[in-house]
């Protein structure tokens, strides 16, 4: 039992509890806190007191799991490896299962925790080992090394934590797309737990949806990129693969099937052309002390979640399924029910394919022209609330021009949301003799440059800058 | 040689005398018997202030302890090189400004001038300024100024409220300044000008269209209204991004101007540029040179200069900017005659664009006449009359191109610098078009 320390805790209850639902004595529960290091020590005790060993089999031929790896520049890749099977050398030949590639054992090793080579490592252990891999692929995670000629049924491999929280990762210019490729490689090797997905946006060009387990896990991965890896990088919203089953019999000969995924929202298909629409869901599970019960609940609702099921286990404790439409919780559903639960509330999910959805296209304006950056697909219930939130961006981010600028969030031709951008009524420099002019032709000739560069939307110009702050994830108010 | 007392010279006799007559309302026309070429505008810097305002990023010094002598042999020095280099038969104004000139003796002022007069000709009734802070010219002075030969007189007032001026870091009260104004009126009757500013943190309308009420019950026939720039490094600029000030609001700051503008107007004063007005033809010739791309020789630590340095057998026009570092200038003066730190050739479109982005800052724009004479070639018609986004702007009304030239309106002289942004790139590809014969098709 952990975090002992915290105002909130309750260890004696969640005791009494745990005795009760599992049946595991109060006795034998070691309540710790790390952070004052209460404790801590108890636990390794018991760890190797109750824990039994491996059942492993030191004669058969070599079984390891790849567990987690590091990549050193100067040694190569060491992958943190479990031997379930035999015995591994130095000098030995292994192969990767997954990408039958045959390497030779240059040191193995255990860990205590700082390396300690060994010449063997047996059936039952845990150690390192370093056979020559160059490549942050060639150790993956769930990976079995056999010796080489002694091929085996390969382990099962490793079922890793569910991603609860997704963003759209791009580099803020497209030059830096290939650093913050490589970036993105190897600090996923030494972190298997984030999920990986190339994705691409009209404004932002190409880059990646990735998974973490919560928003700390996010921002921690974020700012190695910026300090370990020197990228700078954009987090914005991630979008979900909505579909479309398609009615015109033109566009199933153009897309060559009759449902598509939508991965543009600018090639969403017009209503007339479409049976119905279709958005991914998830049947989540919320396990919550029964006190939060009513504000998950209205969380879950606000969510557009439907209640498939809630079943109390104790007088204390409900378990709440919920179907959910898979892009309400990609952002910051997970960190909304731990803060409104103290965390208390645990969360899991699962696939559970497409559900019809009243989807729609929404065309962001300016000054009656579309921007196609901006185009967002977005359910009929919350599309005022997505426009809204757009346009009162557009207004923050856009620079002033000559005239006025009126942005509009729109479907079809109905307006749902507006904000002005007024007109600025100065803009010349107060003081020009002698030495300022120099200045000031320097700086009106690179400002005409810039203004090259930018996007323009009929006479409105628009800065890079702008299309990510209205792209990027912003804090909760 | 350079006279070490003060000496009455034969120029700043002649001067004083040209100011005792009835000065003729100019429509602000330079006489044309000599070429441009061989005329010039002289800019003087005196680096020195007793302490630093705290919007100033100007190239200026606390001293400790002035060497004024050796300052002042440097300043006669460097005038007579660049005077020689340059070719520059007539200058037409001169102009003292800093730092505080005012904190300078006559006796430099006056040493500078005969100076000039001696090099080249130096007429008895050219506007010569000097840059007056109220704290530092009292009225004693100030004649003592006129004596020597100064006949402008340019006051930093900057504010009529006494906890704006503390802010601003000035060293005096608004009455210390409303009395400077007086006196220098006294001494040069239509000749004086001051200088209002608007935009400051936390400033608001009403309270600033009252001191420019005020004002006008005190001002000669001169005003310039510059609009605070906050400027990196300088004190204000710290505040304002440590939140201990409120940044300047911009509508506000654009109201104060439109509003400021439309009551000088109302008041009899013609706008003649962005940021001045002038009634009874009190024009300031000196900084018409700026925005007419005339020649201007500048002298002191830090001061620039655009000249073609005829003397020395050159045709290309150059910018130049002297050392900024007053010891190092004058050791630069005294090993080479002058200390100029950079000197870069102006190409000719170079030159072109500012004679565009200098000339639309004035109500009289930038004629045909005046463009003909930088650019016989290319007509204004030529470079802007076929432009899609030129002639939206004309439609704006924020542009007019007619007959006399192109001007801005009154609408568009508050966002010239948004119109440059157009117009300079159309004159570029009209320059290069015009440059680069079209190429022979086939092959």
């Amino acid at each position: 039992m952990k975090q002992i320390d915290l105002k909130n805790a309750d260890p004696e209850r969640v005791e009494k509890q745990i005795e009760k639902v599992f049946d595991i004595p109060s006795d034998e529960c070691i309540k710790i806190s790390a952070k004052l290091g209460t404790n801590v020590d108890s636990v390794l005790q018991a760890v190797i007191e109750r824990i039994p060993p491996p059942k492993v089999h030191r004669e058969n031929p070599l079984r390891a799991l790849v567990f987690d790896s590091t990549f050193d520049q100067y040694r190569g890749v060491i992958a943190n490896i479990a031997l379930f099977d035999g015995v591994v050398s130095k000098g030995d030949k292994i192969v990767s299962a997954h990408t039958k590639k045959t390497y030779e054992v240059n040191e193995v090793g255990i860990l205590n925790p700082n390396e300690q080579p060994t010449h063997k490592l047996y059936a039952g252990q845990v150690g390192f080992l370093i056979a020559g891999m160059k490549d942050v692929t060639e150790a993956q995670i769930g990976d079995t090394l056999y010796l080489h000629n002694h091929p085996v049924e390969p382990l099962p491999g490793f079922k890793s934590a569910k991603p609860m929280v997704f963003a759209g990762v791009y580099p803020v210019d497209q030059s830096e797309y290939n650093n913050l490729k490589s970036a993105i490689e190897k600090l996923t090797l030494n972190d298997s737990s984030v999920t990986v997905h190339r994705d691409s946006s009209l404004a932002l060009g190409a880059g990646w949806r990735l998974g973490f387990l919560g928003l700390l896990h996010m921002e921690v991965f974020n700012q190695r990129l910026e300090q370990e890896y020197n990228a700078s990088v954009i987090l914005t919203t991630p979008t979900v693969p909505y579909k479309a089953v398609l009615s015109s019999a033109k566009l199933i000969k153009e897309y060559k099937e009759k449902e598509i995924t939508i991965i543009n929202p600018a090639q969403f298909p017009d209503k007339s052309k479409v049976t119905e629409y279709l958005e991914p869901v998830v049947l989540g599970t919320v396990v919550t002390p029964t006190e939060y019960t009513g504000k998950i609940m209205a969380l879950c609702q606000a969510r557009r979640a439907t209640q498939e099921n809630m079943i109390f286990i104790d007088e204390n404790r409900v378990m709440l399924k919920y179907l959910f439409p898979l892009n309400e919780i990609v952002v910051d559903f997970y960190d909304s029910l731990k803060s409104l639960s103290s965390g208390y509330a645990s969360f899991d999910y699962e696939d559970a394919g497409y559900q019809t959805a009243e989807l729609i296209k929404m065309d962001i304006l300016l000054n009656g022209n579309i921007v196609e950056e901006l185009v967002t697909v977005v359910h009929k219930e919350k599309a005022y609330t997505v426009g809204k939130t757009i346009c009162e961006r557009l207004k923050d981010s856009l620079p002033r021009q000559l005239f006025e600028i009126v942005i509009q969030a729109a479907v079809g031709s109905k307006v749902i949301a507006r904000e002005t951008v007024k007109a600025y009524r100065k803009n010349v420099l107060a003081k020009c003799y002698g030495g300022d002019i120099t200045r000031k032709m320097k700086l009106l000739k690179r400002q005409a440059e810039g203004k090259k560069k930018l996007r323009k939307i009929g006479n409105i110009e628009i800065p890079k800058d702008t299309f990510i702050k209205v792209l990027k994830t912003q804090p909760n108010k | 040689m350079v006279p070490s007392r003060v000496r009455i010279g034969r120029w700043v006799a002649a001067a004083r005398a040209a100011q005792k007559r009835p000065r003729v309302d100019g429509l602000g026309q330079p006489r044309r018997s000599e070429s441009a070429s061989t005329r010039a505008a002289l800019y003087v810097h005196w680096p020195y202030c007793e302490k630093r305002c705290s919007y100033c990023n100007f190239n200026k010094y606390i001293p400790r302890g002035v060497e004024e002598g050796a300052l002042r042999n440097c300043l006669v020095t460097e005038a007579q090189t660049l005077l020689r280099l340059s070719g520059v038969q007539r200058v037409d104004s001169v102009f003292f400004g800093g730092g505080t000139p005012s904190l300078a003796s006559p006796h430099t002022l006056a040493a500078v001038l005969e100076a000039v007069a001696q090099e080249a000709h130096l007429p008895a009734d050219s506007e010569v300024t000097l840059e007056a802070n109220p704290t530092s010219a009292p009225g004693s002075r100030l004649a003592a100024f006129g004596a020597a030969g100064i006949n402008r007189l340019s006051i930093g007032l900057q504010s009529l409220d006494d906890t704006e001026l503390q802010m601003l870091g000035r060293t005096h009260s608004a009455r210390d300044a409303l009395r400077t104004l007086a006196e220098a009126r006294r001494l040069f009757p239509g000749r004086v000008s001051v200088d209002l500013m608007l935009g400051l943190p936390a400033q608001k309308v009403e309270p600033w269209l009252q001191q420019l009420q005020k004002l006008l019950d005190h001002c000669d026939d001169h005003l310039s209204l510059y609009q605070l720039t906050l400027e990196r490094g300088t004190s204000l600029f710290a505040q304002v991004q440590q939140g201990t000030l409120p940044a300047p609001d911009p509508d506000l700051a654009a109201e104060m101007y439109q509003q400021g503008r439309t009551i000088l107007r109302d008041a009899g004063f013609r706008q003649y540029e962005v940021s001045n007005f002038a009634r009874n033809g009190a024009l300031s010739t000196h900084n018409r040179t700026y925005w007419q791309c005339g020649q201007y020789l500048g002298i002191g630590p830090g001061a620039h200069g655009q000249f073609v340095p005829r003397g020395a057998g050159g045709h290309t026009r150059e910018a130049r900017i002297q050392t900024l570092e007053p010891d190092n200038w004058m050791k630069e003066v005294m090993l080479f005659g002058h200390g100029t730190r950079k000197c870069v050739a102006l190409s000719k479109l170079e030159l072109l664009e500012e004679v565009l982005a200098m000339g639309l800052r004035t109500d009289v724009g930038v004629t045909h006449q005046h463009w003909q004479q930088f650019e016989p070639q290319l007509t204004l018609w030529d470079v802007f009359g076929a432009s899609r986004e030129v002639k939206e702007l004309l439609a704006r009304s924020l542009l007019l191109l007619d007959h006399r030239g192109l001007r801005c309106s009154w609408e568009g002289l508050a966002v010239l610098d948004s119109l440059l942004l157009i117009l300079l790139p159309q004159l570029q590809e009209a320059w290069q078009q015009h440059r680069t014969p079209s190429p022979v098709s086939g092959g």
